[in-house]
């Protein structure tokens, strides 16, 4: 475990800050406080890297793809975090944060889920720790990803469905944040993403900064060097930040995060929050989101649950006017192809979120961006078993 | 001079504690507020009008619903200053302006506080903004006469009560409990504290306590405990909703609710 750079003021440049009611002011401080001292204690780091390596299975392999790699003309690996176990990156977060809640005394936890990873990671903390664990879940989201609600009951957490608003991920924030103001004293919110309120997302990136730094010793093994390019989907941001964060002081490794492109930027029908949104308040942060005239926060569409969110990362929209990483789409037709290419020449079955980065090189390839010499980076964050009836209905709709 | 200020010392010199009364503006629709607000009026001696949002994370199902209700007719920033100058024609009742921090920033802060002071508005209570991002809100809102009131919650420290006073003005919004919005069967104890931390403190700042107030014996409670405001808005809301199809029942409702309130706030 690493800690990061401070955010000072809880800002990134002139993102993040904590705009949440008065009640959480002093939890926010007191975690903070629980980070800043944890996060620095060996004993702390000792049980972390234990966790993650004995229960999570990190380190991760960073597997290169030859057959698809051969078919698009670059030198594609993968970062294979669809491998931790729960099937996704989520899980590095929320071992960290339970060890956090734990030594702050709270012995109840609460998270929000879109795809359901999250909400799985969170479950799994709670049954390995014995934490109660609560998850809040919309209900468009609970019906497309039944497989990760069972699962997440399966290991003792109780599952909230939420009706309100557009029935899904930021919705599901809404009543977490609810929910804590109500519970603070007894509950840790274990928020999935670089999202929310200082000081979520350094925690948030701290904890998946663990994807980077595996992933640059392993491609200097692999490659004798760094890679030309890094790619990731990005949602709230946090498998993204989590591969690009040690990359940041190496210029020559370009970074790309790819968002939710929909059904295309004109149908309004996407999840693009860095691409096509504009900056405002949400959820804590001061960031970029998706907003009408009035300043109301939009629904958003995208074939990938985990991706389909009007908010995005605070640190991300900092890199992004900095120029440092490049934000761009993939839609859901692209995405689905890449989905099909994966399973197809490699054996491996993506979420439909990391499918978004996978369809990316393509991309890149197809505008010269990279060769067949150079070196990609994508961040398999999570598997796609949890995907298949999506995928099924949309092939089918496709084929008829 | 602020009509907050001069309704608290006229109350106080008749012995009595202020009757906040909340309603979400175009709930059930725009219409219909400016006859809500006259109806309330004849009991209340502050409006606080909401601002709704999509995503109000400090409010519980009552006041959701109504955002919902007031967004679907169709409510806007532009409406509420029209409707805050309508009702100002008619009253000259304090008007508090509750609204979430990104409709505001989006409007963009110097421009919305003069517009509220245009309409005739006095002040503005944003619950998702801690004072520590608050220093443009605070500025523009005073250069437009605007009084700004910040929230104290059960976990406010002692010394973070006396930096929140400092931000506010007008009177302080105490929060009753941990939690959303919305009505509750019975008052928690830790309000007794915060009044009285705040009154030894800054004795010139009224504070008001809300969130959970539904009854006249809420209200009772609240008075005997030293507050020279108490805050009423989910069940008024709730009222509202009960009738929305009905304005005259509504109305008649309405009345007859916070003439019991306003009565109580007189019982000390």
């Amino acid at each position: 475990m690493y800690i990061g750079e401070y955010p000072k003021a809880g800002k990134f440049g002139e993102y993040g800050g904590q705009f949440v009611p008065e009640v959480l002011m002093h939890a926010l401080k007191e975690l903070e406080d629980a980070y800043l001292r944890f996060g620095k204690d060996e004993q702390f780091k000792e049980e972390l890297d234990f966790y993650l390596r004995t229960f999570a299975g990190r380190p991760t392999p960073l597997y290169f793809c030859a057959r698809l790699s051969d078919l698009l003309g670059t030198k594609l690996y993968l970062k294979r975090e669809d491998l931790v176990h729960g099937g996704a990156h989520k899980l590095n977060n929320t071992i960290g944060q339970a060890l956090l809640a734990k030594r702050m005394g709270k012995r109840r936890i609460i998270a929000e889920t879109g795809a359901g990873q999250h909400g799985l990671a969170t479950a799994i903390v709670g049954a390995l720790f014995g934490l109660k664990a609560e998850i809040y879940m919309g209900e468009e989201d609970i019906e497309r990803q039944r497989l990760n609600v069972f699962r997440m009951k399966l290991m003792g957490a109780e599952v909230h469905s939420v009706g309100s608003g557009s029935r899904t991920l930021k919705d599901a924030i809404n009543e977490a944040i609810r929910d804590w103001v109500t519970n603070v004293e007894n509950t840790h919110y274990l928020l999935g993403s670089v999202v929310g309120p200082h000081p979520y997302p350094m925690i948030v990136r701290d904890f998946q900064r663990v994807i980077g730094i595996e992933t640059r010793s392993q491609i200097r093994e692999a490659e004798g060097g760094l890679p030309d390019a890094l790619v990731a989907c990005v949602g709230g941001g946090s498998n993204s930040i989590g591969l690009f964060y040690d990359f940041l002081d190496d210029e020559d490794v370009a970074l790309y995060g790819v968002e939710a492109g929909g059904e295309g930027i004109s149908s309004s029908r996407h999840s693009a929050t860095l691409y096509a949104g504009s900056k405002g308040v949400l959820h804590g942060a001061y960031s970029y989101l998706l907003q009408d005239e009035d300043g109301q926060i939009l629904p958003t569409h995208s074939i990938a649950p985990g991706l389909d969110y009007s908010g995005v990362g605070p640190e991300h929209a900092f890199l992004k006017d900095m120029g440092r990483v490049t934000y761009d789409i993939v839609t859901d037709k692209e995405a689905l192809q890449a989905f099909e290419l994966l399973c197809k020449y490699e054996g491996i079955l993506p979420a439909l979120e990391s499918a978004h980065a996978l369809a990316y090189v393509a991309r890149l390839v197809e505008v010269e961006e990279i060769g067949s010499d150079d070196v990609v980076v994508v961040c398999l964050s999570g598997r796609g078993d949890k995907d298949v009836e999506i995928i099924e209905r949309a092939l089918h709709e496709q084929n008829t | 001079m602020s009509r907050i200020r001069d309704t608290f010392l006229e109350l106080e010199r008749s012995g009595e504690c202020a009757f906040i009364a909340y309603i979400m503006a175009g709930d059930p629709d725009p219409s219909l507020t400016p006859p809500i607000v006259q109806a309330i009026a004849q009991y209340a001696d502050i409006i606080e009008l909401g601002i709704p949002f999509s995503d109000p994370i400090a409010d519980g199902k009552t006041i959701q619903a109504a955002s919902e209700r007031a967004l679907k007719a169709g409510m806007t920033p532009d409406k509420i200053f029209e409707l805050i100058a309508a009702i100002r024609k008619e009253t000259d009742i304090p008007i508090v302006v509750m609204s979430y921090y990104n409709p505001i920033l989006h409007f963009g802060i110097e421009r919305f506080m003069k517009r509220l002071s245009e309409g005739g508005g006095d002040g503005i209570i944003i619950p998702d903004l801690p004072i520590e991002e608050a220093d443009d809100v605070v500025r523009y809102a005073k250069e437009n006469g605007i009084d700004t009131i910040f929230l104290i919650a059960p976990t406010t420290p002692e010394e973070r009560i006396e930096q929140i006073c400092a931000y506010s003005s007008g009177f302080v919004y105490l929060v009753s409990l941990l939690g959303v919005t919305g009505a509750r069967e019975t008052i928690s104890g830790v309000v007794r504290t915060l009044i009285k931390s705040v009154v030894e403190k800054r004795p010139d700042i009224p504070p008001a306590v809300g969130f959970g107030v539904s009854k006249p014996k809420h209200v009772r409670e609240i008075v005997k405990s030293g507050a020279k405001g108490v805050i009423v808005g989910s069940a008024i809301v709730e009222l509202i909703a009960e009738h929305k199809d009905k304005p005259e029942v509504m109305i008649s409702a309405l009345e007859e609710f916070c003439a019991a309130l306003k009565a109580a706030t007189r019982d000390r």
